[in-house]
């Protein structure tokens, strides 16, 4: 099991050191109590009030207020819960974390939603590589099944179910519609909306989709009392949020933080800047798919509308920090060839566009392109981005056009000077090397 | 607990019974037929669509869509080195070349006594402790080139592993 970075302030959801993984430690924390206040006769109206009194936002990516979402969720004799237990945003890794740590507060959260909007089973749509954390989440689900939280009748005869169900291995499967078409066993493409899953979707009935970190934030809500909670943040992004942080930065780690700090914050203060003595060029704030920001997120309030505000996204909070030692060019074709891997294929812009945008990235990072290929590129982005079915084509154009904006100079030089500038630093090297007439001839195996 | 051919058709009817469709327990069955034969080959989707219910056809097309489920044979164990982002960003290009080295194979292949095969994969959801590398499905975090040697000769030694 990983290290667990300690709790460096008053959280709300990891208010604890090390796991709670058991029951027995998560009941002494003070957990399932909110679940029986919601078995004791919680009316909708109620839950979705203290929702959206906390001003949850979702954690997936979206930022859709929780309440609201919940709200919107048709009638039916048949409606199903869906936990998108997907992460597979690059730079994401807080419901991994939450669920290794605390499996029940995911579980409460799950069963105050299923008691309160009497849903007929809950699925646990969980990423097929996360095999260790399916394996805890069965266990917990064991242990709240033995408890009488799950598989047996409540106060009114109400009886939970929730089913673990595992991916395997497809990043367009976290985009809500991909994700219900695989759980309803298709292969994992998105549709149009509408209609949308709170009319139809887990085998086309009534479905609330919601993050794990939201549905796990739920029993802390009720337990303060959703202004106790707000307070913590914004106006508009209640509480508290779980940031994950990678990339160069000597402290990587998920820290939870309210939603009224700024990325100075979370780099400096929790994470302990970028290491050994080198400079921060640049933070990609919320996931891969968010465009890039220099120095001057520091001084950004981590909050979704902030993020905004600033030209990119909260996403899933997923930050990764960049020294200057790293050639953005090769991030931006790192960056392209994961999108270009993950499309689905279903819809032509984003098919064919992300495949264009990393070839024509490879060819700059080799130093064979031409000067206008550059702008080619800031070409095919606006073909794919706001003209495909689902977000994955956004997600490859709007950090790759960013990064061509932001370090215009650095794609010019390339170009100018035939090769990478910044080969001998940058930490992405290994996966691109230069073409082999560059190199010295010494260096050049027979082979 | 583990699925074998002869186990496999009922593990399936329980998977289908915690779903409304039989549909529903697609991904399921397929975990399981990968488990019970290793890889989904011909023989393996021909079991899985006896006990799902559509045909080996529809199971296959559903399977080619992810990355975990195997329609070529593979080693009895497999190796995935994460090169996404901040894996990349924290030197996994160099823990991908140490295991090429090492194993004496290039990405996607399999050495040549069929014990390991070496893949690359796309983020796995360790970030914050990259880089990552999943052997067998079990994270190891933080790894450096100069801890593939060690990894390599665990795995070797390690029981053969079919792959859910």
């Amino acid at each position: 099991m990983p290290e667990w970075t300690p709790r460096l302030e008053a959280n709300v959801l990891l208010d604890f050191e090390g796991e709670l993984r058991d029951l027995a430690a998560y009941e002494a924390y003070g957990g399932y109590a909110q679940l029986k206040r919601a078995r004791a006769g919680m009316d909708p109206d109620t839950l979705i009030a203290e929702l959206g009194g906390s001003a949850l936002r979702g954690r997936g990516g979206a930022g859709f207020p929780t309440g609201r979402k919940a709200s919107f969720l048709a009638p039916g004799a048949e409606r199903y819960l869906v936990v998108n237990a997907d992460e597979s945003e690059p730079g994401s890794c807080k419901d991994r974390e939450l669920m290794l740590r605390t499996p029940h507060a995911l579980l409460e959260g799950i069963l105050i939603v299923m008691n309160v909007l009497r849903l007929t089973r809950a699925y646990v749509y969980i990423r097929g590589e996360y095999l260790t954390e399916s394996e805890v989440l069965e266990a917990a689900i064991a242990e709240a099944r033995a408890a009488g939280y799950v598989g047996a009748p409540g106060p009114d005869g109400y009886v939970p179910e929730i089913t673990v169900h595992r991916g395997a291995g497809a990043y367009i499967c976290g985009e809500e519609t991909a994700l219900l078409a695989s759980l309803n066993g298709f292969r994992g493409q998105p549709s149009a909306k509408p209609p949308f899953p709170a009319v139809s979707g887990a085998f086309e009935r009534p479905t609330l989709l919601n993050n794990v970190e939201t549905i796990a934030t739920i029993p802390a809500i009720l337990r303060r009392g959703p202004e106790d909670y707000k307070a913590l943040g914004t106006e508009q992004s209640g509480g508290t949020h779980v940031m994950s942080i990678s990339g160069h930065i000597l402290r990587p780690g998920n820290y939870e933080m309210p939603m009224s700090r700024t990325m100075r914050h979370l780099i400096e203060d929790l994470a302990g800047g970028v290491p050994g003595g080198r400079a921060l060029k640049a933070v990609i704030p919320g996931g891969a798919s968010s465009p890039i920001l220099g120095p001057e997120a520091l001084d950004i309030l981590c909050a979704p509308e902030a993020l905004a505000a600033a030209g990119s996204m909260a996403g899933s909070a997923g930050v990764m920090v960049i020294d200057d030692t790293t050639c953005i060019v090769q991030l931006a074709l790192r960056t392209a060839a994961f999108y270009t891997h993950e499309s689905c294929g279903k819809c032509t812009p984003c098919r064919e566009g992300t495949r264009w945008i990393t070839d024509t990235l490879q060819r700059i990072e080799e130093g064979i392109a031409a000067p206008a290929e550059i702008d080619l590129v800031l070409e095919i982005c606006d073909n794919v981005e706001g003209k495909c079915l689902c977000p994955l084509g956004d997600a490859c154009a709007m950090p790759v056009r960013s990064m061509i904006k932001r370090f215009r100079e650095e794609f010019d030089q390339h170009v100018e000077l035939g090769y990478c500038p910044l080969h001998e630093t940058s930490s992405l090297s290994s996966l691109y090397p230069q073409p082999r007439s560059l190199l010295p001839l010494a260096t050049v195996s027979p082979s | 607990m583990s699925v074998t051919p002869d186990t496999l058709y009922d593990a399936v009817q329980a998977e289908i019974a915690k779903y409304p469709t039989r549909r529903g327990a697609m991904l399921p069955a397929l975990h399981l037929t990968q488990e019970a034969y290793g890889w989904l080959s011909p023989e393996a989707l021909t079991a899985c669509s006896d006990a799902i219910g559509f045909s080996p056809a529809y199971c296959q097309a559903v399977a080619s869509f992810y990355d975990m489920f195997f329609l070529e044979p593979v080693g009895t164990h497999v190796i995935d080195v994460c090169t996404n982002l901040a894996c990349a960003l924290r030197g996994a290009g160099d823990v991908l070349e140490a295991f090429e080295g090492e194993l004496g194979v290039r990405v996607g292949g399999t050495t040549d006594d069929g014990t390991i095969t070496l893949r690359k994969a796309e983020c796995l959801g360790g970030c914050s402790w990259a880089p990552v590398v999943a052997v067998d499905e079990r994270y190891r975090e933080r790894v450096s080139p100069g801890d593939v040697a060690q990894i390599v000769g665990e795995t070797r030694s390690a029981p053969a592993v079919r792959h859910a």
